[in-house]
């Protein structure tokens, strides 16, 4: 997306142009054998990056937008989820 | 019209005559007339689209030409010293945000102590906000580049604030012959501002001033490092514009005596006018000095500069400023521009001229003196203080 003079943003929906994923340290990783399928991570990740699938398979992070605060890993109630870290 | 006017009456006509839709500014010595004179402009109905802001502090004022100047409106403010040390932030809002808003600035000194003369330490020190800053000689000059900078500033290529700096008192009060161009001959010269980029209108909204995040921010000062790269070319075409059309001719560098001139003296403001003087009067006694005015300083005239000035001996900068613990600022900037030269000559500041002291022949002859030495291969620490009473301190 090219930047106007100034930076003045004259099409809205922009956040979804920026892709934050580069912020994150430490990657959330899905342990599918351990996923009940509870949906608790979708709900507490605070960028909607975990999208719900169908009952007996793991959500979706979204890695593009998941800033890896690891939110999701503290809520899951069978620690499903680990912290990775990750180097560019 | 030939008339008799103030520095600061002749900025203020430029002002009107540019037709600004507003004016926000506060009063500070020595550029009070310029807010009276657009109020007397307003009532008296000579300005009939111009609202007059009379805010309470510069940073309101600047606050609000930023935003009136977002609106898509011209907006114009003027200020000094401490006026535009208040206004700080504020200018680098106004230039990232690529607004083209005009700034008249009477160059004070600045507090502490307290003190209302001349001096360029205030312009000086915001010459790295983003602002295009002119250097004025005199009231003539004050007016014309007034004018100029609305169309410099507003140019689709450039889109960027503009200061017109001129010397407080030296200036500012003094009564001067200026040549006023009629409002046709501006209106041809200068056309309404009709921004794109940035303008706040419900029936097409854009969001302005967003957060500039790392992946983002680098390639916004970029963008305004281009523009002022662009600002160059625009002064450049400008200035033979505005030639053409009003018979005076402005050129970022000026020289003056400089084919045969082993040593140079780089000058900012009305200093210039005495330095000539100065210069005719050494010519006779076969010294070979020529001058170097400098009417741009940002965005710095490297490409012309350099020409002019590396088959000297000697360059000396006259610094009405001092970057404390270093010495001159356009010093620096020379010493910038030349160090990769395989000519160059040697460099030396001079601090003279603060808080209105006046800068007499006598200083500038002490100034000869110090140039010749260093010629002859003597060392001298720099910066050179002229004219300090050392004894007091």
């Amino acid at each position: 997306m090219k930047i106007e003079p100034g930076g003045a943003i004259k099409e809205p929906g922009s956040s979804i142009a920026y892709k934050t994923g580069g912020w994150r340290t430490f990657k959330p990783v899905i342990d599918a054998e351990k996923c009940i399928s509870c949906w608790i991570c979708v709900g507490f990740c605070p960028d909607a990056a975990i999208e719900k699938t169908e009952k007996g398979k793991p959500p979706i992070i979204d890695y593009d937008y998941c800033k890896g605060c690891g939110i999701c890993a503290n809520e899951c109630p069978k620690n499903a989820i680990e912290m990775i870290f990750e180097e560019k | 019209m030939m008339r008799i006017v103030k520095g600061n009456e002749a900025a203020a006509i430029a002002a009107k005559l540019a037709k600004p839709d507003v004016v926000a500014a506060y009063p500070i010595t020595p550029s009070t007339d310029f807010p009276e004179k657009i109020a007397e402009y307003v009532a008296n109905g000579e300005l009939p689209h111009t609202q007059f802001i009379p805010v309470e502090s510069e940073h309101s004022a600047m606050s609000a030409c930023i935003g009136a100047s977002a609106a898509g409106a011209r907006a114009c403010t003027a200020t000094s010293s401490q006026g535009l040390e208040l206004m700080h932030e504020m200018l680098f809002i106004a230039s990232g945000m690529r607004l083209p808003i005009v700034l008249y600035n009477a160059n004070r000194a600045l507090s502490a102590p307290i003190n209302i003369w001349c001096d360029h330490q205030d312009s000086i020190s915001a010459r790295d906000t983003g602002w295009i800053q002119f250097y004025g000689e005199n009231n003539q000059e004050a007016l014309d580049l007034m004018l100029m900078s609305f169309r410099i500033a507003e140019d689709p290529r450039v889109l960027l604030p503009a200061m017109t700096c001129i010397d407080a008192f030296i200036c500012t009060h003094t009564f001067e012959p200026v040549d006023i161009p009629s409002q046709e001959e501006v209106d041809a010269f200068l056309p309404p501002y009709k921004p794109t980029h940035v303008k706040l209108d419900p029936d097409e909204p854009m969001t302005l001033g967003p957060f500039g995040v790392p992946e983002y921010y680098q390639e916004m000062r970029y963008a305004q490092h281009l523009a002022m790269k662009n600002a160059e070319k625009v002064i450049d075409e400008v200035f033979v514009d505005f030639e053409r059309r009003f018979g005076r001719k402005y050129s970022k560098v000026s020289p003056y005596m400089i084919e045969d001139a082993e040593i140079i003296l780089i000058t900012l403001g009305s200093v210039s006018g005495t330095t000539k003087e100065f210069i005719d009067k050494m010519r006779k006694g076969g010294k070979k000095i020529g001058m170097v005015k400098l009417t741009v300083l940002r965005p710095f005239p490297s490409k012309e500069l350099i020409p002019l000035i590396k088959n000297a001996r000697v360059v000396a900068t006259l610094e009405r400023n001092i970057s404390l613990g270093y010495g001159g600022a356009i010093y620096a900037d020379l010493a910038g521009i030349l160090i990769n030269e395989e000519k160059r000559p040697l460099l030396i500041d001079f601090i003279l001229g603060l808080g209105g002291r006046d800068i007499t022949f006598n200083d500038l002859e002490e100034i000869v003196k110090a140039c010749e030495k260093l010629i002859e291969g003597e060392r001298i620490e720099r910066p050179v203080w002229i004219g300090v009473k050392k004894e007091l301190v």
